[in-house]
C-alpha cells in the first residue's frame, strides 16, 4: 500500500515538473522568435548594415553566413563522406582502428574557441590568409569533422550487408560497389546528415570570430570577379557572419539599434535553423520513400 | 587489373582523409601544447603562479589563472548539477511514464532547442536573465549566477536528448519483468531502469559538463568579466573561455600576455581530454 502511494504521488511530481519544464522551454523559443518579429521586414533583409546609426540590415552577414556555409560544405563534406566509407567498409577491426575512432572522438570533445585559435595561428598567421571566409571556412570544417564523419558512417551502416554482397558476387571491386550501389542507397541518409550539420556550422560563432573576423568588409554584389578584393565571391575576404554580428553588437554596441538588430537577428538565424533541421528530416523522409517507391 | 586499380584508388582516398584528419587533430594538439607552455618554458611565467596565483595581469607579469579556473568549474558544475535532474525528470517522463501528445511533442522541442546557437543562449540571458538577477539581487545583473543561468539552459536540451537515448535502449523486458514481479512502475524505474542506463545517464551529464565548460560568447556576454576571484554566485567572474575571447584580439603573437593566454587554451584541451578519459570509464563501467 505504502508503495503504491509513492509510487503515485512521485509519478505526479515527474507529470507536473515535466509540464512545467516543457512550459518554459515554449515561452523561451517563443520570446526568442517573437521579440525580433517586429523588426524583421524585406528592407532588413536586404539592406547593409550600418556602424552607428539606426536602421541597418543583415544583407551581407546573411550572404556571408550562407556562403561560409557552402565553403565549409565543399571542403568538409568530401573529406568526411571519405573518411566515413574508411571507417566503414576498409577500417581492419584492430587497434589502430580503435586508436582512429578515438582521435576523432577527442576533436568532438574540443571546445570551438580552442578550434578558432588552432586555425588563427596556422592559417591566418602563419600561411598568411589573414581573416577570411577561407579561414572561417577551415575553422568550421575541422569543428565539424567528426559529427558529420559519425552522421555519415551511421548512414552507410544502414545500408544491408547484402548490397556490398551482391556488388562483390557481380565481380566489381569494393570501391565500385560503394560509389555506385551503396552510396546511391545511403544518399537520403547522407543528405539528412549534411543538413543537421548545416545547421551547427550557420549557428557557430566562436570558431570564427578570430579566423573569418569580426567586421564585414565593403562587398560589391555586382561584382563576379573572385579575385577582386571587393567582389562578393572573394574567399580571402574578412566576413562577419549573423552569429557573429549577434555577439559582436551586443558586445561593443555602437549601433543605435542594436537591441532591434540583434533581436531580429537571432530571429532570422533561429528560424533558418529550425528550418535546416526540420527540412533535413522530411528531405531524408521523401527521398526514402521515393526511392523505395522505384522499387 | 581494373578491379585492383580501383580497389588502389578507393583505399588511397579513403586513407588519405582519415589521415588528414588525424594530421589535424595532432597538429592542434602540438600547437596548442606547445603555444600553452612556450610561458613556462621562456620563465616568464612560472606554473605554479599560473595555478595558484590570483592576479592576472600578464602585461605586468602577474599570470595568476586560479580565479578563471575556479569560476569556470563553478559554473560547469553549478549548471550540470541544475540542468541534471530536470533532463532526468524529463526523459524518464518521455521514455517511462507517458505517451501522450506532450511525450510526442518534448523530442521535437528538445531538438529545436539543441539546435539553436549559443549566442542566442547568450542574447536571450543578456536581455531576460541579467534583467532579473539585477531586480532579484541589486547589482548590474552581470554574474555568475546569470551564466550560470544560460549554460543551464544550453546543456539542458542535450543532456535530455541524450539521457532520452540511454532510457530507450533499456530492452522492455527488464520493466516487464519486474512489473511482473510485483514493483510498482516507480520501484521499476528506479531499481531497474536507471540502473541499466547509468553508464549512459552519466555519459549524457558529461557531455553536458564538457559543453559547458568550452563555451566561450554566450557566457561572455552575461558574466561580466571581472577578473576576481568568485566571492559567490552573485559577484561578476570571468571564465577560461571568456578571458580567451576578449583577451586574444588585443595581445601581439608571441609576447608574455599573448603566451598567457594559450596557456589558457591549454588548459581547456586538456580539460577537454580529460572529460573524454571520463567518457569513457564511465562507458567502460557500463559493459562489466
Amino acid at each position: 500500500m505504502d508503495a503504491k502511494k509513492i509510487n503515485q504521488i512521485v509519478l505526479t511530481a515527474i507529470k507536473v515538473v515535466t509540464v512545467l519544464v516543457v512550459a518554459l522551454l515554449i515561452v523561451i523559443i517563443a520570446y526568442i522568435i517573437g521579440r525580433g518579429l517586429p523588426h524583421m521586414s524585406l528592407h532588413f533583409l536586404f539592406t547593409e548594415s550600418e556602424a552607428f546609426l539606426a536602421g541597418g540590415g543583415i544583407s551581407t552577414q546573411l550572404f556571408d553566413s550562407f556562403y561560409i556555409l557552402v565553403l565549409t560544405l565543399i571542403i568538409a563534406a568530401p573529406l568526411s563522406l571519405f573518411a566515413a566509407i574508411y571507417l566503414a567498409f576498409y577500417a581492419p577491426q584492430n587497434k589502430l582502428t580503435a586508436f582512429l575512432r578515438m582521435v576523432i572522438e577527442v576533436l568532438s570533445s574540443l571546445p570551438s574557441i580552442v578550434v578558432g585559435l588552432f586555425t588563427y595561428l596556422i592559417f591566418v598567421v602563419n600561411f598568411n590568409f589573414g581573416f577570411s571566409l577561407l579561414a572561417g571556412a577551415i575553422s568550421l570544417t575541422i569543428f565539424n569533422l567528426p559529427i558529420l564523419t559519425r552522421n555519415f558512417e551511421e548512414s552507410l551502416d544502414d545500408i544491408d550487408e547484402a548490397q556490398m554482397q551482391g556488388g562483390l558476387a557481380l565481380g566489381l571491386s569494393k570501391w565500385k560497389t560503394i560509389t555506385s550501389i551503396i552510396l546511391p542507397a545511403a544518399l537520403p541518409g547522407l543528405i539528412t546528415g549534411i543538413i543537421l550539420g548545416a545547421g551547427r556550422i550557420f549557428g557557430e560563432a566562436a570558431a570564427l570570430i578570430f579566423t573569418a573576423g569580426q567586421s564585414t568588409s565593403q562587398v560589391d554584389f555586382t561584382n563576379w570577379n573572385p579575385f577582386s578584393s571587393d567582389s562578393f565571391l572573394n574567399i580571402m575576404r574578412p566576413a562577419e557572419t549573423l552569429a557573429v554580428h549577434i555577439w559582436k553588437l551586443n558586445s561593443e554596441g555602437l549601433v543605435q539599434d542594436a537591441t532591434e538588430v540583434s533581436a531580429a537577428s537571432a530571429t532570422v538565424l533561429v528560424l533558418i535553423v529550425i528550418i535546416f533541421n526540420l527540412g533535413a528530416r522530411a528531405l531524408g523522409a521523401n527521398l526514402r520513400n521515393k526511392m523505395m517507391g522505384d522499387r | 587489373m581494373k578491379q585492383k586499380y580501383e580497389e588502389l584508388l578507393g583505399r588511397s582516398i579513403t586513407g588519405i582523409s582519415i589521415t588528414i584528419i588525424c594530421i589535424l587533430v595532432f597538429s592542434i594538439l602540438y600547437f596548442v601544447g606547445a603555444k600553452g607552455i612556450s610561458m613556462f618554458v621562456s620563465g616568464d611565467g612560472s606554473i605554479v603562479d599560473f595555478l595558484t596565483g590570483t592576479q592576472w595581469d600578464p602585461g605586468d607579469g602577474l599570470v595568476g589563472a586560479l580565479p578563471m579556473l575556479v569560476t569556470s568549474l563553478m559554473v560547469t558544475l553549478t549548471s550540470a548539477l541544475i540542468a541534471s535532474p530536470l533532463a532526468l525528470i524529463l526523459a524518464i517522463y518521455v521514455s517511462e511514464v507517458s505517451e501522450s501528445k506532450l511525450a510526442q511533442f518534448i523530442q521535437p522541442l528538445i531538438e529545436v532547442l539543441v539546435g539553436i546557437p549559443s549566442v542566442v543562449y547568450g542574447l536571450l540571458g543578456l536581455e531576460v536573465f541579467v534583467p532579473m538577477v539585477r531586480n532579484a539581487f541589486g547589482g548590474t545583473g552581470f554574474s555568475i549566477l546569470t551564466g550560470v543561468m544560460v549554460l543551464t539552459l544550453m546543456i539542458l536540451p542535450t543532456v535530455t536528448s541524450l539521457m532520452i537515448d540511454g532510457l530507450k535502449a533499456v530492452p522492455k523486458h527488464y520493466r516487464t519483468a519486474s512489473l511482473a514481479l510485483g514493483a510498482t512502475q516507480l520501484q521499476t524505474i528506479n531499481r531497474i531502469v536507471l540502473k541499466a542506463a547509468r553508464p549512459a545517464l552519466l555519459t549524457a551529464i558529461i557531455f553536458g559538463m564538457t559543453r559547458a565548460f568550452g563555451e566561450a560568447l554566450a557566457v561572455q556576454m552575461v558574466i561580466g568579466n571581472v577578473l576576481v576571484m568568485p566571492g559567490s554566485l552573485l559577484s561578476q567572474g570571468s571564465t577560461l573561455t571568456s578571458t580567451l575571447t576578449m583577451g586574444i584580439g588585443n595581445t601581439i603573437l608571441g609576447t608574455l600576455p599573448n603566451n598567457a593566454l594559450w596557456s589558457l587554451a591549454l588548459v581547456l584541451l586538456i580539460m577537454a581530454l580529460f572529460f573524454n578519459i571520463l567518457i569513457r570509464l564511465v562507458g567502460r563501467g557500463g559493459d562489466n
